[in-house]
């Protein structure tokens, strides 16, 4: 015969805080070795952060960054029609902002963090208002707008939420089109030739481009290497190999030497068009690789209940196996983004002028010649902090990305 | 038993082999099934039970014989495969919901994408289904926030808003918690009494005995006995089935 056993209730887990000093007894002072090894850490870190810091302070180079702000903004897109990047900048806030207030969550977070940067850079600007390149929309102003034109689309969309999704979605596959054609010209506007781009407006087009133009690529490429048909896997992997067996520089020199004595008339093709088509059919490549990796990672069992319930191939695919697939891959997709952002500096040896291209160009100016160790320090840590936003930017998103499909899961 | 035309019968197997690679899966087997006849077929593992049922929705091909469905030959022509998978609904061993969707898209996924019908339309009959099979307040929750019965119940449901003529069940309940196969074998067994047909490959021999109209015993890719659970139970004429029926009861 079962005995009844004594059922005793739930209780709160044993508290595992300890204090400060505790800790620190505990994981930096244990031993006597350990007391060495973390003073003689701490008087090293403690030499490093202050030597760099009175080394900011006393630095003679940043003028150079900040005297060239234009430049490394725009390069020598010329000045009367600086009101065009200004412009598209708006376009895209304007758009953020909306979609900020229709779809919230990650959108918000960097919505309000692209206001606070334009507000606090406005400040700056404010502060300083001799700075060179100004146009005659001042430049504080001009952040100030941009700061109030993000919050406000965001408040503005909060009502209006449902009634905007559609042609909001629309609205933003429109905008590029639209920003090239801003920045270009046509259509009754006087032409800026591409030649005279540059700076980070470059290197956001490129980045942006390559990522919006390889990703439908990839994602292609990877389904095509899983085809049952033999012709379309066989280029599939052909291709995807042939591009991951050479370097992108190899890749940039083709489309910027070989690609015109091939295709007709490819004398005529823009130099940034090429290193575009170069930069995408680059990245798609590796994409495809990182999504097939997704799809492998589907059970069978998702493509047979998929069939069993009468969806054909293609809606499976659509519906079932690649939106898991890339859901898989998120953090795989956006390191890889990161690294293409980064890697378009390399547009540089096929005579693009991108934002480490401006950087290089204004060390060299003469004017810095007699400043004693040159400015190449200050404006090099200038333009690694640009970057560095806007990598660790899209780190968070793919962060909050994850964080999403993992409460879904449980 | 009047008539015997084929119109009585929903599901025609005829001398159905499958090999794969040398490995002789399934042997000759022969099966015809009624409209609203619940077949249990059991058998040891391996012994190539639910290679047969997948035969049926064409999950896996067979290389010589014949299935008709429902008046439509299976053959290579996709449109005769989906045609046949519209008629025919499936639950799987390890449930197979999509993780990504929650319960309530899972249901009419199909619906909308298959049948074309509105999105409306296809909420209002998965509601319905979910009341049936018991987790109506589960609708909008993801597959992985259920239990295993109820996700295995959701499954069902997911099968039934096809509004599908079979439903064939591979061994619904053998990934599931012991106390979670009542509630699955409770949602089957009011489904055979509305007049469903079904196929299922199950080793819950309490279930058979109580709703099966025939049941088949399968062994080394072949169909060794078929009978009534009555004949089946007391009175098993081969040797196999006997051993088989000694381990398990």
């Amino acid at each position: 015969m079962a005995t009844e056993v004594s059922r005793p209730s739930s209780r709160r887990a044993p508290r595992q805080q300890i204090g400060l000093i505790e800790w620190l007894r505990k994981n930096l002072f244990s031993t006597w070795y350990n007391v060495i090894i973390t003073l003689v850490l701490l008087y090293v870190i403690f030499q490093a952060v202050t030597s760099f810091v009175s080394w900011m302070i006393t630095a003679p180079g940043w003028p150079a960054a900040f005297t060239n702000i234009k430049l490394l903004l725009t390069w020598t897109y010329p000045v009367e029609h600086l009101w065009r990047p200004q412009a598209v900048t708006g376009l895209v806030f304007l758009l953020l902002g909306l979609s900020s207030g229709v779809w919230g969550g990650i959108v918000r977070m960097v919505t309000f963090g692209a206001a606070a940067i334009s507000a606090g850079l406005g400040v700056v600007a404010f502060t300083f208002p001799d700075l060179p390149g100004q146009t005659s929309l001042p430049g504080w102003l001009f952040l100030f707008l941009c700061a109030g034109l993000l919050i406000g689309s965001d408040q503005l969309a909060l009502r209006l939420r449902d009634r905007i999704r559609w042609p909001l979605i629309i609205a933003w596959l429109l905008s590029y089109p639209a920003a090239i054609v801003i920045l270009r010209g046509g259509f009754g506007l006087p032409v800026v030739e591409t030649k005279l781009w540059g700076g980070l407006m470059l290197t956001l087009l490129l980045a942006i481009s390559g990522i919006v133009l390889s990703f439908p690529l990839g994602v292609l490429l990877a389904l095509g290497r899983r085809s049952t048909l033999p012709v379309i896997r066989m280029f599939c992997v052909l291709y995807i190999e042939l591009i991951r067996g050479v370097p992108l520089v190899t890749v940039l020199f083709m489309g910027a030497l070989l690609l015109p004595l091939f295709l007709p008339g490819g004398e005529s093709i823009d130099a940034l068009v090429r290193a575009i088509v170069a930069i995408t059919l680059f990245s798609a490549a590796y994409l495809a690789e990182n999504v097939r990796g997704g799809l492998q990672s589907i059970p069978k069992g998702q493509i047979e209940a998929a069939r069993a319930l009468g969806l054909n191939v293609f809606q499976t695919t659509l519906l079932i196996t690649l939106p898991q697939a890339l859901r898989a891959v998120v953090p795989v997709l956006v390191g890889q983004f990161i690294a293409l952002f980064k890697d378009t500096s390399l547009v540089v040896i096929i005579g693009l002028v991108d934002l480490l291209g401006a950087a290089q160009n204004i060390v060299g100016q003469p004017q810095w010649l007699g400043t004693p160790g040159g400015v190449w320090r200050e404006t090099f840590l200038v333009i690694a902090a640009i970057y560095w936003v806007f990598s660790f930017t899209m780190s968070r998103i793919s962060k909050r990305i994850e964080d999403q499909i993992a409460r879904s899961r449980h | 038993m009047s008539g015997n035309g084929s119109n009585d019968y929903i599901i025609i197997c005829e001398n159905v082999n499958k090999w794969y690679g040398d490995f002789h899966a399934l042997k000759d087997v022969s099966l015809r099934v009624k409209r609203g006849e619940v077949v249990v077929i059991c058998g040891p593992s391996g012994s190539g039970k639910s290679t047969f049922i997948r035969t049926i929705n064409r999950l896996e091909e067979h290389q010589e014989g014949r299935i008709i469905v429902d008046g439509i030959e299976m053959t290579n022509d996709i449109r005769n495969i989906d045609a046949i998978r519209r008629e025919v609904g499936m639950v799987f061993q390890q449930f197979n919901l999509f993780p990504h969707l929650t319960v309530m898209q899972n249901i009419t996924l199909a619906p909308i994408w298959v049948r074309k019908k509105t999105r409306k339309e296809s909420e209002a009959k998965a509601l319905e289904l979910l009341e049936r099979v018991g987790i109506k307040e589960q609708a909008h929750k993801y597959p992985g926030q259920l239990s295993g019965g109820q996700q295995q119940r959701v499954a069902i449901a997911r099968a039934l808003a096809m509004e599908p003529r079979i439903m064939l069940f591979d061994e619904p309940t053998s990934a599931l918690d012991p106390e979670m196969v009542k509630e699955v074998l409770d949602v089957m067994k009011t489904l055979a009494r509305s007049g469903m047909t079904m196929l299922c490959v199950t080793h819950e021999m309490g279930f058979a005995r109580e709703v099966a109209d025939r049941i088949v015993f399968m062994d080394q890719g072949q169909i060794v006995e078929e009978g009534t659970p009555d004949q089946f139970f007391s009175n098993p004429r081969n040797e196999r089935t006997r051993l088989f029926l000694s381990q398990i009861l």
